[in-house]
């Protein structure tokens, strides 16, 4: 026995040529070093300024004088154009939220189906908006919805008979136009996300649904929707998200000021008041607030789909 | 189902990321300059000076100064960077330089409604005073005031910025209306309502996402947002009174509309304006090159008046809009921008040059009458060659304007909120808009 251990132990220590390796890559170590690169990045990236906004947002920020003022900043919070900019984005949120959930759904089912002629060319179609420059779909956007009698859109209208919309100046127009821009940018990418589920849906259950005689729509509610939870569940989230850090689809129709702040968003205030007035303790607050929005929505959100239960 | 609890994670990742105007918007939002343009590239051993602007046409008076400075100052020859960057970008862009301390440019453009909260805090700029104080007897010193604060002046003017009624005579004529004998408002009305029965014109636009048909106005009548101890006035009789009269002019005497696009500077008004849709236009002088470089087809129609007065012994212009010129303190080399700066705005070659390559009206009074401002140039020649005397007559009444951190804010409730709700949508009456601005404004300024 005792020849036969050392060779062992000569071959396992000739295969080491190092002690740091050896470290790095012990059982124990190797996870904490694969996930250092994120952990830093979060630290440096996001945990800091996350903190120095929240410093901030009690501070009155100015080049040589930066003094603490408590909570002004929170105060001042409490006005018309904050709740404006609040209201907006939450109807937004709203709106898009149920057309990103519901339209690239069935749009996926369509896709899916067998029955379907040129598929990949609709899918394609479907997914190019979501690699376009959303700058560049913006000026586009603003030339098709233009005020006067020939531009696309007031064609459009005119050929129903109904007279031309100032679109970018009614609170009503100006919020269709944001939730379009939107449903149009990022219909491609729920698509996919719901292609993807939908061929984790077992054949065999549609087997099943139609030995009892189910029929297609049937089968759509029963089989192919509770099979699609989990990836509601996430599309929602994330629309939720991004729904409320939206800047830039209000940004190309007004840029900074929107008329009557029909297009302010909560991030266009910071925005504004943060950069543009030159209040950057204000735009911390509001930030700040913003995180909590988002944070206890996405909770409640959550919560009431069930995402946190074990089942 | 554990894997949902990990997409709990995911509020919180995304959450993370919108602490501050993420990039995601970044074609507009950082980003290179529009247009960058190097002068004076064959100096030898030149120092290097950044300028940034937001408007490309003030260029051309640094290219005559930086051949002029490099000329007279063989030892100290300077190339000059000079980048154009969209107006609220640059303004961002040099307000982070400043706050953090590193990457402003040596000079940069600053417009006068951004220009008090840029002189928050303790300012980042050069005092020119030292440039400034040896020809101040010359200067109109109202237009220094806009940029300065606690005796130290910090920005450079590009023009006094009378304010003056561009009309086209083609539609006049056709309208049988004689220019000249509109000397009041009412006068004014009563033109409009022959140009609107006669011809297929409006007689005029009013900006409705800008302030240059409102602040004009009450300028005029020595009304401002703020008064002289910088407290807010905005909602004053005289400010009420005034967009009252605006929505008059468009639903009441029917002579005019808001402007195609929102404001003066817009690819629709342009179109509309250069088609005859208006007969008149009120704008400050430096509005020429907008006609000269957008409106080809007026060239030799428009005629350039004082504005019509409000009463018998009123003003006829107002000093509108402006941008002051400085000179950070990132600059490696203070003394030798500073000279410069002063070189290209202070002296009566720079300020004849405001005129023939800018069309500016030249804050330095005393090149008014020179031989050169009188030369023949594209001004004249698009505009007729009598503007400089009418300018000459105007300048004693322009009236200087009270900025301070707060005109900013003002300018966005007016652009956003007042014009908006007052004349657009007429959803508040002018005196419910201007309150609410007003207040909205006093809520800004806390208890600094």
């Amino acid at each position: 026995m005792e020849p036969s251990t050392s060779t062992d132990t000569q071959r396992v220590r000739n295969k080491r040529p190092s002690k740091l390796t050896a470290f790095l890559t012990s059982r124990k170590i190797a996870p904490y070093v694969f996930v250092t690169p994120f952990v830093i990045s979060f630290l440096l990236l996001f945990l800091y300024p996350m903190i120095q906004a929240f410093v901030m947002s009690f501070q009155q920020v100015l080049p040589g004088q930066t003094t603490f003022i408590g909570f002004d900043n929170y105060e001042r919070l409490l006005n018309p154009t904050f709740y404006r900019a609040l209201l907006n984005t939450s109807v937004y949120v709203l709106f898009t939220v149920l057309i990103l959930v519901a339209a690239p759904v069935v749009l996926a089912v369509f896709l899916n189906s067998k029955l379907l002629k040129f598929k990949n060319f609709f899918r394609a179609s479907l997914f190019v908006p979501a690699l376009t420059s959303v700058i560049v779909a913006g000026v586009i956007f603003r030339m098709m919805f233009g005020e006067s009698d020939s531009a696309v859109a007031n064609e459009v209208l005119g050929f129903f008979g109904i007279s031309p919309i100032d679109w970018r100046y009614g609170s009503v127009s100006g919020m269709f136009l944001m939730v379009l821009l939107a449903s149009w940018r990022w219909m491609g990418v729920n698509i996919l996300y719901f292609l993807a589920g939908l061929q984790n849906v077992s054949d065999e259950l549609y087997e099943a649904a139609d030995i009892d005689g189910a029929n297609p729509i049937q089968k759509f509610f029963y089989v192919t929707l509770p099979s699609l939870k989990p990836v509601v569940i996430f599309v929602s989230t994330i629309s939720i998200i991004n729904g409320f850090r939206m800047f830039e689809e209000s940004f190309v129709f007004w840029q900074a000021n929107s008329p009557g702040n029909i297009g302010l968003t909560v991030v266009g205030y910071i925005y504004q008041e943060g950069i543009s007035q030159n209040d950057m303790g204000f735009g911390a607050a509001i930030g700040v607030v913003l995180m909590l929005i988002i944070f206890i929505v996405s909770i409640i959100q959550l919560k009431f789909v069930g995402a946190f239960k074990e089942d | 189902m554990k894997k949902f609890v990990g997409l709990a994670l995911v509020p919180i990742l995304f959450i993370t990321g919108c602490g501050g105007n993420d990039g995601s918007g970044g074609e507009e939002a950082g980003g290179d300059a529009e247009e960058t343009e190097v002068i004076g590239g064959d100096a030898e051993d030149a120092t290097e000076l950044t300028f940034w602007t937001f408007n490309e046409q003030h260029i051309g008076i640094y290219q005559p100064a930086v051949e002029r400075w490099n000329e007279n100052n063989p030892d100290r020859q300077i190339e000059l960077t000079a980048e154009v960057f969209p107006i609220d970008q640059m303004n961002n862009n040099l307000r982070l330089a400043l706050q953090s301390g590193e990457g402003a440019p040596d000079i940069a453009d600053i417009e006068v409604s951004h220009f008090g909260s840029f002189l928050e805090g303790e300012p980042q700029f050069e005092s020119m005073n030292d440039q400034v104080e040896p020809v101040l007897d010359d200067m109109v010193t109202g237009r220094l005031d806009l940029y300065s604060k606690d005796d130290n002046y910090y920005g450079l003017p590009y023009h006094v910025g009378a304010s003056v009624m561009y009309y086209n005579e083609e539609i006049m004529d056709e309208a049988g209306v004689d220019i000249d004998s509109i000397e009041t408002w009412d006068d004014y009305i009563e033109a409009g309502k022959q140009v609107t029965e006669n011809t297929d014109a409006m007689m005029t636009t009013i900006e409705t996402t800008d302030q240059f048909t409102f602040w004009p106005l009450i300028a005029q009548q020595e009304s401002d947002y703020f008064n002289e101890d910088g407290e807010v006035t905005l909602d004053n009789e005289t400010n009420v009174e005034t967009l009252q009269f605006m929505k008059d002019l468009i639903y009441e005497h029917e002579i005019a509309e808001t402007a195609p696009g929102g404001d003066h500077h817009e690819e629709q008004y342009y179109g509309y304006m250069n088609d005859g849709g208006a007969a008149s236009l009120l704008m400050p002088m430096w509005y020429m090159g907008r006609f000269i470089d957008y409106m080809e087809d007026l060239e030799g129609k428009m005629q350039v008046r004082p504005l019509p007065k409000w009463e018998e012994d009123g003003n006829r212009t107002a000093g509108m809009g402006g941008t002051g010129t400085v000179v950070t303190n990132q600059t490696e080399n203070p003394d030798l921008a500073k000279e410069f700066l002063a070189e290209a705005k202070l002296t009566e070659e720079g300020n004849i040059d405001l005129w023939t390559e800018l069309g500016f009206d030249p804050p330095m009074h005393s090149v008014w009458d020179s031989e050169e401002v009188g030369e023949s140039n594209q001004y004249y020649e698009y505009f007729h060659d009598d503007i400089f005397d009418m300018l000459l007559e105007l300048n004693d009444e322009v009236e200087g304007l009270n900025i301070t951190p707060e005109t900013s804010d003002a300018t966005n409730e007016i652009n956003t909120n007042v014009l908006n709700n007052a004349i657009r949508q007429e959803s508040r009456t002018p005196q419910e808009a201007l309150e609410e601005a007003a207040d909205s404004v006093r809520s800004g300024m806390s208890d600094e």
